[in-house]
């Protein structure tokens, strides 16, 4: 692929995505009789490069064992692979200690644990009818429902920050939605809808002001940018692995150790226990307490394997890379006749995953035709119909980028956009 | 997959507007938001009209619009007929070449037989053909006499 565009406006800081590519098998594929893959629907899921996917067949063929329960070597092998696959995880977060990362299936899972955990909880993080849980209105469904549900049983109210019409967060009633009665805010650090990166210090502060817990929901933000959760001074993290290079079928929950310790377990199993009678149990310290059951323990491993991956290359380098792109990828696009940019238009304080409308055309239509030419983006409501529902409108067309994504890629878009148009128009 | 016959569908619409009935429904496909609201009025056996008002992708809103011309007029009985051949037409997954005997039931329908080979879109093509069967089902378990549907007339 070259780096040479139509527009002729190359942005700097982008990685070697010459080199970067051919780790990863699956962007070489031709599609629909030989046209060459896009792949631009990385807010969705990521592509996985070789070492990811050579990790895993490893593990199957030479490691796989349960984890924790046996004597022999595999058990020990497969214990220490999946236990280091923590380690990496917590260094990758900066997270204080090990015991603060939970490997759970997905985002949602990590999100729906602690609504849960807040539901079961004594005080003084128990969510009842005398106290209010906050969200905003770019969250993703994961990060809406399990609040919805917890609402419902519980009696709380449900609050919420609504949207600028550029597509950022309304702060302006901070004080009168985050209140004395606040016991959870849950936020996205960036949107997958949108691409908006929120703004965790006012909201943070705020919270801790009146003694909420913070819960970010980090899934559009792990893969793209250095996290670090002692930075940004939040009670809770969650992402998923499959944004970031891993496979599917892990997720992760960082957690505060002592809100970990005081906090009740959830799901009880397996793996999760201390003693148990017929009259009671006793519970593992965490993270065990809330990993019930045979763990996603070649997901993890895998996920190590991407954190490495990652790391090697370098956060603040991947997210250079994206910002250049995102940039170059919004002046392109607004080019575009009768394209309308849903989220900021600009590429301050904004991820690589861009929503657009065209015209009158409906992003179904728009999604099938650039398929026809290999384009992969996403088409729909992004699992944030609230968002369509705000701008009114009833879906959008959303190209994603990542570490392997080119300004040929972008370029392959936009003429992707104008043949979209010619046949509709 | 984009036919002719479905673009001009799309850009010019056959019977689109809602008018009387005696039964309405809303439905939408929740992956996409394709929404559709359709009313059925039965004169007798016969189907009086089809009326429809929605949004959404070119292969949904050309399939309200061909339903539109295939179904008003006929009686209900080869209604459903041709309703079923479209269903199997769209659940073949492209397996289905439409021949001349299929061609003569379904006319401009046989079009989006290329749809069939996309799981994704063909709940978009049989979005109006589920509204079509639910709300025909609804008007037939009206008591008779035209109740006016919910909404009412509208221009
Ligand atoms: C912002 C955000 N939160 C949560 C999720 C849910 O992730 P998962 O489906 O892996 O649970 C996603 C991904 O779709 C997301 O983009």
């Amino acid at each position: 692929m070259t780096s040479t565009s139509s527009a002729g406006r190359v942005p700097a800081g982008l990685l070697d995505t010459e080199a970067i590519r051919k780790d990863f098998p699956v962007l070489d594929r031709l599609v629909h009789d030989g046209k060459k893959l896009v792949y631009l629907d990385n807010a969705a899921t990521s592509q996985k490069p070789r070492q990811v996917l050579d990790t895993l067949n490893e593990y199957y063929e030479r490691h796989n064992a349960n984890v924790h329960r046996g004597v022999h070597v595999l058990a020990e092998e497969a214990t220490a692979l999946y236990e280091g696959a923590r380690d990496k995880v917590a260094a990758f977060i900066n997270a204080p200690s090990r015991d603060e990362v939970i490997f759970t299936k997905n985002a949602s899972e990590s999100l729906n644990l602690v609504a849960n955990m807040l539901g079961w909880a004594d005080e003084p993080y128990r969510v009842d009818s005398d106290t209010e849980i906050v969200i905003t209105e770019m969250e993703h469904h994961s990060n809406i429902v399990p609040w919805q549900l917890l609402s419902q049983r519980t009696g709380a109210k449900l609050k919420w920050f609504g949207l600028t019409d550029d597509g950022r967060l309304d702060l302006s009633d901070i004080e009168q939605i985050i209140t004395e009665k606040t016991k959870i805010v849950s936020f996205v650090l960036v949107s997958n809808i949108l691409g908006t990166v929120n703004p965790v210090e006012a909201i943070v502060r705020r919270a801790q002001d009146v003694g909420a817990l913070v819960l970010i929901d980090a899934s559009q933000a792990a893969p793209h940018m250095v996290l670090d959760v002692q930075a940004l001074g939040a009670d809770f993290v969650a992402f998923t692995g499959h944004k970031m290079l891993g496979p599917t079928g892990i997720g992760v929950l960082w957690g505060r150790q002592e809100l970990l310790e005081d906090l009740p377990p959830f799901l009880g199993g397996g793996e999760m226990i201390e003693t148990v009678s017929m009259h009671s149990s006793t519970y593992a310290p965490a993270p065990h307490k809330f990993e019930a059951g045979t763990p996603p323990i070649a997901q993890a491993v895998g996920l190590g394997a991407a954190v490495d991956y990652l790391s090697a290359i370098g956060m603040d380098r991947i997210a250079a890379h994206e910002h250049a792109l995102t940039e170059y990828a919004v002046g392109r696009l607004l080019e575009v006749p009768s394209l309308r940019i849903i989220g900021p238009t600009t590429a301050e304080d904004r991820g690589a995953a861009i929503s657009f409308t065209l015209g009158d055309i409906h992003p179904h239509d728009v999604g099938q035709v650039l398929d026809e030419q290999g384009i992969a983006v996403r088409v729909g409501h992004h699992c944030a119909r609230p968002v369509c529902l705000r701008y009114g409108i009833p879906a959008t067309t959303r190209a994603s980028f990542y570490l392997y994504s080119t300004p040929a890629e972008v370029d392959a878009l936009v003429e992707g956009l104008e043949q979209v148009r010619n046949f509709f128009g | 997959m984009y036919q002719e016959v479905i673009l001009d569908h799309y850009k010019h619409p056959h019977g689109r507007g809602l008018r009387d009935g005696q039964a309405e429904v809303h439905h939408v496909n929740p992956t996409c938001g394709d929404e559709i609201t359709l009313r059925v009025r039965m004169d007798g056996s016969v189907i009086g009209d089809v009326s429809y008002e929605g949004q959404g992708c070119s292969i949904s809103q050309a399939s309200a619009s061909v339903l539109n011309d295939l179904l008003v007029g006929k009686d209900l009985a080869e209604a459903q007929k041709i309703q079923e051949t479209f269903l199997e037409l769209m659940q073949s997954k492209g397996r289905i070449e439409p021949d001349d005997a299929m061609e003569e039931v379904l006319e401009d329908a046989v079009a989006f037989a290329g749809v069939s080979k996309y799981p994704a879109r063909v709940k978009c093509a049989l979005l109006s053909w589920m509204a079509w069967k639910d709300a025909t089902a609804q008007a037939l378990s009206e008591p008779s006499g035209s109740a006016d549907a919910s909404g009412g007339k509208t221009a």
